[in-house]
């Protein structure tokens, strides 16, 4: 097996005797590369920036400080309620569809933030179809005759990212609701609670814990946001970051920024953890029968298709539409005739990605577990903290550290052998999937994570008594009961590249395409409507994956195989 | 061989094969030269495809925005990089500062640009020039009301201007401009009577600033020429309507000049392509590609006597601040500053 190639200390895990086994030494191996980049910015932001503290601290810094919250909080409220909501409904309850809203609601996944911002300012600005509708219908002539909500706003921000986002939220909550044991559930029925409150009571608390990954996540990608932000005018730390580094030439300011966000994600976790440091959130029984889904009336299923179809809608429908009409409107920009190219190349920086994601995530996540490190979780918590910094920030740091690494090697090869092979790995294709796995490490850790958290190491320790290995008890227990939330990671980690821009603009090869570099730089050339093409390239290339991963879901519920007994 | 030794070996085979492995399209062989661009590639392909066209040097590019100087910087002599192509003087002047260019000397480029718009060491030079001018409506807007910058802040403009981001790279320059002539005290009054007069938080770019005076929003607003020429050629037959709804005034022109910025081309301290760099960035400032970057850019040509765009022709002539653009650039972390004690952006 793959891991067992890589890692042969693991074999010999079979003795109890307390030890740095090869597992840990590998995962501490792991997290510490994959924390480089990370390092790196740490050690910018050493450096002295003037007096740029100073100089925030008396004008924006509050500002930046208040509106992050905001977005922060808003995003994270609206991802929840519309996440837990529409994962308790199509888990829980029958109503018209609900078959298709099972892979539906993951569709807005696919879709970039800066692109759906782009799309929806122009259906709701002023010269926008709906208000020029609105106009004609009511003789309104000029703007001051009517109030219309400012899309370009922080509302109309936290409206896109909740939009896009709540899909992690989604997926989360929906695994953790159907890995859980129906038992529980029924036990809670037969004391007399409804299903609300068997919602509120027992499946809830047991499912905190994924929710919470998933939340996190949405929250760390609200922070590293940039694109929506700045085209929404909404005064972030991360535009403040990128105002420090570029337009205040202060790069070391910059970091310190960044460090700053970073050391309020890690606090916010830290606190949610110390929150529930006394709950465990194991199954208990290998119990699982099929789910009882509760038929609902007419009217309360017209409720339920409403509510999970509007998220649907107004996150993929309307904004797909809408490229498409962009995209027959108006022929190919220039240089888009290497498209299947870009496509390829797409495809395979992510496809390539999200395997070594997943089998990176799944040592790691199995590391925590079997290693009597209290120091690795830390690590490995911290190596996985850069999805919260901006790109181009993060791509900074994974230059930097593979440029010194590329640097070191050279001069020893020129003191050694006396020849300069330049710079290896800078500049390459290894580059990009490195700043992508440093990037969304917390995807692919923490989907992987929340699943593996879930089984009790009864069953690792009754397992290890029988005389397997570690290794052993990962591939015989845990893999088929992690099937799915595997996958899970892999296509949250392919989404996510095909969307990347910040890194792949800077770690990129010369000559070098991809889908989001060509509408990135057509949309920054303000030629929203020819960048259309590209960007329904991407929306499609993670359709499919997405309603993959939502099969694969629901098939791997325990019980759920051909012995299962669901209609 | 000691265990350090051999530690220290695997590291480069393991950095040979993976670096192989990965398809590097590192620069060697002849006949090559390597660009890092701020500039977006479809503006830049006609003149490149022209310049190996004519000289059989194949051009590679990597297109990037932030992080670019950092890059070089890491990289350091082993940079694969032989010229940046910037969109701002902004830029130019960062790599300056950060060292990490190398001066040119060559009587082509020095005939072709003039002397305001290259560096004074030969570190960098302009490939094109554009005005950041003023939108003015066509129905709101009298002759005599906006005839300079200052105006903009005047009292009888209030309620009347837009804007995007104060902190976006033209309006940087344009302020750091006004602290180079002006100081900064006048500066900061100046970007606050702006505020004042603002119409709407400052946002979108420069063609949503001509959509929002059609739409009655306000009057008058700051942009490069250029996208006056975009939205009259685009596809698009709104963007027609908005450019339609704006002539536009070149301010200053009885004193200082209207403010220009610069697109240029500066050569990387360790390139290894220096010739064929150095060629390319003369080729850039010779008739062939300056008449093609005013066609299909519609900025103007910095070489004297190069023709116009048809549109940037019927504009006429105009008077350029004649300000040394080093000295401008200087001053654009001030300008960054002055935006946030302004509190233009919020």
């Amino acid at each position: 097996m793959e891991l067992a190639r890589t890692n042969p200390g693991v074999i010999s895990g079979k003795s109890a005797v307390p030890r740095v086994d090869g597992w840990t030494a590998g995962a501490f191996l792991i997290a510490g590369l994959i924390a480089m980049p990370i390092l790196a910015i740490i050690a910018l932001a050493l450096a002295p920036s003037d007096d740029i503290w100073h100089h925030l601290a008396s004008t924006v810094l509050p500002h930046y400080l208040t509106t992050t919250a905001a977005l922060a909080a808003g995003v994270g409220l609206g991802t929840l309620i519309i996440g837990v909501g529409t994962a308790w409904l199509v888990t829980m309850f029958r109503f018209p569809l609900r078959g298709v809203f099972e892979w539906a609601l993951l569709l807005p996944l696919a879709v970039p933030s800066y692109v759906i911002a782009y799309v929806y300012t122009d259906i709701l600005e002023y010269a926008g179809p709906l208000q020029v509708a609105l106009r004609d219908f009511f003789g309104w002539t000029s703007r001051r005759d009517y109030w219309f909500p400012e899309i370009r706003s922080l509302g109309g921000a936290i409206a896109m990212m909740t939009l896009v986002l709540y899909p992690y939220v989604y997926l989360l909550a929906r695994a953790a609701f159907l890995e859980q044991s129906v038992c529980v559930l029924e036990v809670s029925r037969t004391l007399g609670k409804g299903p609300w409150r068997s919602f509120a009571q027992v499946a809830l608390p047991l499912a905190r814990p994924a929710i919470v990954i998933g939340l996190t996540l949405v929250v760390m990608e609200t922070l590293n946001d940039f694109g929506t932000v700045d085209f929404f005018a909404v005064a972030t730390l991360t535009t403040g970051i990128y105002d420090v580094w570029l337009n205040m030439n202060s790069a070391a300011g910059a970091a310190q920024l960044a460090v700053l966000t970073l050391v309020i994600v890690a606090l916010l976790i830290a606190a949610e953890r110390w929150a529930r440091r006394k709950q465990r959130f194991h199954h208990t029984t290998p119990r699982y029968r099929a789910l009882a889904i509760t038929p609902l009336s007419p009217g309360r299923a017209a409720l339920a298709l409403l509510a999970c179809l509007t998220p649907v809608a107004l996150g993929f429908l309307i904004p797909a539409a809408q490229l498409v009409g962009f995209a027959l409107d108006h022929r190919p920009a220039p240089g888009t005739g290497r498209f299947l190219d870009l496509a390829a190349n797409s495809l395979l920086l992510a496809s390539i990605t999200a395997g070594l994601a997943v089998v990176i995530g799944l040592f790691l996540a199995y590391g925590v577990r079997v290693s009597r490190s209290h120091w690795l979780p830390a690590a490995i918590r911290f190596a996985s903290i850069g999805y919260a910094i901006p790109g181009a920030v993060l791509a900074v740091g994974v230059v930097v550290s593979l440029a010194a690494w590329d640097n070191a090697v050279d001069a020893v090869a020129r003191a050694s052998f006396g020849f300069s092979p330049g710079l290896l790995l800078s500049g390459t294709v290894f580059a990009m999937v490195f700043g992508y796995l440093v990037r969304f490490m917390a995807l692919s850790f923490g989907a992987i994570e929340a699943s593996l958290g879930k089984v009790t190491p009864s069953m690792d320790g009754a397992a290890r008594t029988l005389g397997h290995s570690p290794l052993s008890v990962l591939r015989r227990i845990h893999l088929p009961l992690l099937k799915g939330s595997l996958l899970t990671a892999a296509i949250l980690v392919f989404v996510d590249c095909m969307k990347e821009l910040p890194l792949t603009l800077l770690l990129r090869p010369f000559n070098f395409e991809t889908l989001a570099t060509n509408v990135h730089q057509l949309a920054s050339a303000e030629l929203l409507e020819q960048s259309a093409p590209g960007a329904l390239a991407i929306v499609a290339a993670g359709i499919l994956p997405v309603i993959a991963l939502s099969r694969t879901i629901r098939r791997s519920r325990p019980g759920q195989g051909p012995l299962g007994n669901r209609p | 061989m000691t265990l350090h030794k051999s530690l220290r070996t695997a590291g480069i085979l393991v950095s040979a094969v993976i670096g192989a492995a990965a398809f590097a399209s590192q620069a060697m062989a002849a006949g090559e030269v390597n660009l890092y661009s701020f500039r977006q590639p479809f503006l830049i392909e006609p003149m490149l495809k022209e310049f190996t066209r004519q000289s059989g040097i194949a051009v590679n590019v990597v297109y990037a925005e932030n992080g670019v100087l950092e890059r070089i910087k890491a990289e350091g002599p082993n940079s694969p990089a032989d010229i940046v192509l910037t969109v701002d003087i902004g830029r130019l002047h960062d790599l300056v500062e950060a060292e990490i260019l190398q001066p040119v000397k060559s009587p082509v480029l020095e005939a072709n640009i003039p002397a305001q718009y290259r560096h004074p060491d030969g570190l960098w030079f302009g490939l094109t020039s554009r005005a950041r001018i003023v939108f003015a409506s066509k129905d709101r807007v009298r002759a005599d009301e906006i005839r300079s910058y200052e105006d903009l802040a005047a009292p009888h403009m209030k309620g009347r201007v837009c804007s995007r981001s104060g902190k976006q790279d033209y309006n940087i320059s344009l302020l750091a401009s006004i602290v180079a002539h002006k100081g900064e005290q006048a500066a900061r009054e100046w970007l606050a009577g702006v505020k004042a007069n603002l119409a709407q938080k400052p946002q979108g770019n420069d063609r949503s600033q001509a959509k929002a005076i059609m739409e009655g929003v306000c009057d008058v607003a700051l942009a490069n020429t250029y996208y006056m020429g975009q939205m009259l050629s685009d596809k698009n037959p709104e963007q027609k309507d908005w450019a339609q709804a704006v002539r536009i005034i070149f301010p200053n022109q009885d004193e200082r000049g209207t403010h220009v910025n610069l697109s240029g081309a500066a050569l990387v301290r360790g390139a290894k392509n220096r010739d064929n760099a150095i060629k390319l960035i003369e080729f850039l400032s010779e008739d062939v590609a300056q008449k093609l970057y005013a066609e299909t850019n519609v900025e103007y040509p910095v070489k004297a006597g190069v023709a116009l765009h048809p549109l940037v022709e019927s504009w006429g002539p105009f008077k350029a601040d004649a300000i040394e653009l080093a000295q401008v650039a200087k001053f654009r972390p001030l300008a960054a500053r002055l935006v946030d004690q302004v509190g233009f952006d919020l």
